[in-house]
């Protein structure tokens, strides 16, 4: 699983970056009025910006397909919505994870983190309101309800892989 | 004139449509050499003002509101750039690089204000104009240079939002201090209306979901009204604290979130440029521009050792984020511009007439470095490549 680093831009938007297997940085920032721009890093000054594309939501959501994407991941920044202190967000079980064919109560991510799996999506099909003994598999999405930072902790445990 | 003999009301219109016209024509111009188009706002403002090429005659009640309406607008738009986790955010996270900023860039303006043996008020306000960086034009600079992605950008925007946030205490302190009285009037004055301040803000933070929630509305009129009342009102009902109406609009801005965020953007945005256009030229128009060349030496100056303590600043906490020095020379760059809140601060000045060199001293100011910063920022970048190949060549060499 690639590392992002997310960087709150006040008053823009959020940026998110990661470096490639090449060794080359890449970065989405995402404005709150919605453009998306995709920056690529200088090799020499790796605090520079060489490239950057500015695009429409609804370019974004064309390229996103193009390389693949689920819709799901690429909304994340939307989805995550708080209410009154309350998050809500999508977190995938990465066949990497320790937890891919293990069961909700295995993680224990409610007494850990205090965050509750609401629902998994597997495929298309959702799967709202699992019971504890409820099997995840790679590539599924489970929908978490918590605090912002126990959805933060939750996704660490998730993504987590076997040691 | 055979139709009619010009009244009142044909004269008003002819001159706004005019001075509108002018302004139009001048962003233009800005807009083809790349440069902000406040400073040529305010040079408008010079030649249609007192003792300018042509002076105004009837449309200057109207500017003189639009100006009020437009600072107003200004803040509430910057307040709505704005979440309340952003700003306690950068408040926890940006601390010390705020404190350098204010100590380094405030500390100039108050200094050359005592030197020329101002009332300590002015000089208290010419330190609140060279400290306060212009959030509108850099935030242009950055989207133009293709900068926003940048490693330093965080440490520019948070240095900005500390900025902001310092000035919502700011002002509503001028505004006490420049009522005058005895010390406790001044004393009690100051924390009436800084609790105030402290008070709306936390509310802000805390309910601006809900409160959002109950202003926005899908009409875009509808919206429109909701929102324009509502900063008015809330920005008389601060003036009246003496909080600075300004402080008022800004607040409301904070509160608002969600999809009546992005919806008052889009309405308020082309009100907003129209006010505030009306906004510089107003500042321009109250300042005799034959007093402007006296002032002229002393604004240079101050802009030269204002920009390297930006310079100072920027590169200071661009380093404490652990960037390389080519990304704290553009941090320090462009933090350089100030522009739009340095004419707020000038415009309480004015208004109140305390100083009357502080009008076209800070008028010379901010167009130099209106003008000078987005041109620094510009070569910062270019400056820094130069240095690295010549560095590279060297060390090939030996």
């Amino acid at each position: 699983m690639t590392d992002i680093n997310e960087t709150r831009l006040p008053g823009v938007g959020t940026l998110h970056d990661f470096v490639c297997q090449s060794g080359e940085r890449i970065g989405v920032i995402s404005h709150h009025a919605g453009r998306r721009e995709i920056v690529l890093y200088d090799a020499d000054d790796p605090d520079r910006v060489s490239e950057c594309t500015s695009m429409t939501p609804d370019e974004a959501h064309v390229l996103a397909d193009l390389l693949g994407g689920t819709s799901v991941t690429e909304r994340l920044h939307d989805l995550r919505q708080e209410i009154a202190g309350l998050a809500i967000d999508w977190l995938p079980i990465s066949p990497q994870s320790a937890y891919a064919g293990k069961t909700i109560a295995d993680t224990a991510l409610r007494t850990r983190t205090g965050v509750t799996i609401v629902a998994l999506v597997r495929g298309d099909q959702p799967i709202p309101a699992p019971g504890p003994d409820a099997d995840l598999f790679a590539d599924d999405t489970a929908v978490v309800v918590g605090t912002a930072a126990g959805i933060d902790a939750a996704a660490r445990l998730l993504s987590a892989p076997a040691t | 004139m055979i139709l009619a003999a010009p009244t009142g009301a044909a004269t008003l219109l002819t001159e706004l449509g005019a001075i509108l016209v002018a302004l139009a024509l001048l962003g233009r111009l800005a807009a083809r050499f790349g440069i902000s188009s406040i400073p040529l706002y305010l040079l408008a403002g010079l030649a249609v003002g007192n003792g300018g090429v042509v002076e105004l005659v009837t449309a200057q009640d109207f500017i003189e509101t639009g100006a009020q309406i437009g600072v107003i607008l200004l803040l509430l738009l910057l307040g709505l750039e704005y979440t309340g986790d952003e700003l306690t955010a950068a408040l926890r996270h940006h601390s010390p690089a705020g404190a350098v900023d204010l100590v380094l860039n405030f500390t100039p303006g108050l200094v050359l204000g005592l030197i020329l043996g101002w009332d300590i008020r002015a000089a208290l306000l010419l330190g609140g104009i060279t400290y306060i960086s212009s959030s509108g034009i850099i935030a242009r600079v950055l989207t133009d240079l293709g900068n926003t992605g940048n490693r330093e950008t965080p440490v520019v925007l948070a240095v900005l939002v500390t900025e902001d946030l310092v000035m919502a205490l700011y002002l509503p302190l001028m505004a006490g201090l420049l009522i005058g009285g005895d010390a406790f009037d001044i004393g009690v004055e100051i924390a009436v209306a800084v609790t105030a301040v402290v008070v709306a803000l936390g509310l802000a933070i805390k309910f601006g979901n809900r409160i959002s929630a109950i202003v926005f509305n899908r009409s875009d009129e509808n919206l429109l009204l909701s929102l324009l009342g509502l900063a008015l009102l809330v920005a008389g009902i601060a003036e009246r604290l003496q909080a600075s109406a300004a402080v008022g609009a800004f607040l409301v801005g904070i509160a608002l979130n969600g999809p009546a965020e992005r919806a008052a953007r889009n309405v308020l945005g082309p009100l907003r440029d129209l006010f505030a256009a009306m906004f510089f030229a107003f500042f321009g128009l109250q300042i005799n521009p034959a007093d402007l060349p006296p002032t002229l030496a002393v604004a240079l100056a101050l802009a030269v050792v204002t920009a390297a303590t930006k310079l100072a600043t920027g590169w200071w906490s661009a380093r404490q984020a652990g960037i390389d020095w080519p990304g704290r020379l553009r941090a320090g760059a462009t933090l350089v511009a100030r522009g739009e809140f340095s004419i707020v601060i000038a415009g309480i000045a004015v208004a109140d007439g305390i100083e009357a060199d502080l009008g076209p001293l800070a008028a010379a100011y901010v167009l130099t470095l209106a003008i000078c910063g987005p041109l620094l920022a510009r070569a910062a970048d270019p400056l820094a490549r130069r240095i690295n190949t010549r560095d590279k060549r060297a060390r090939a060499a030996t």
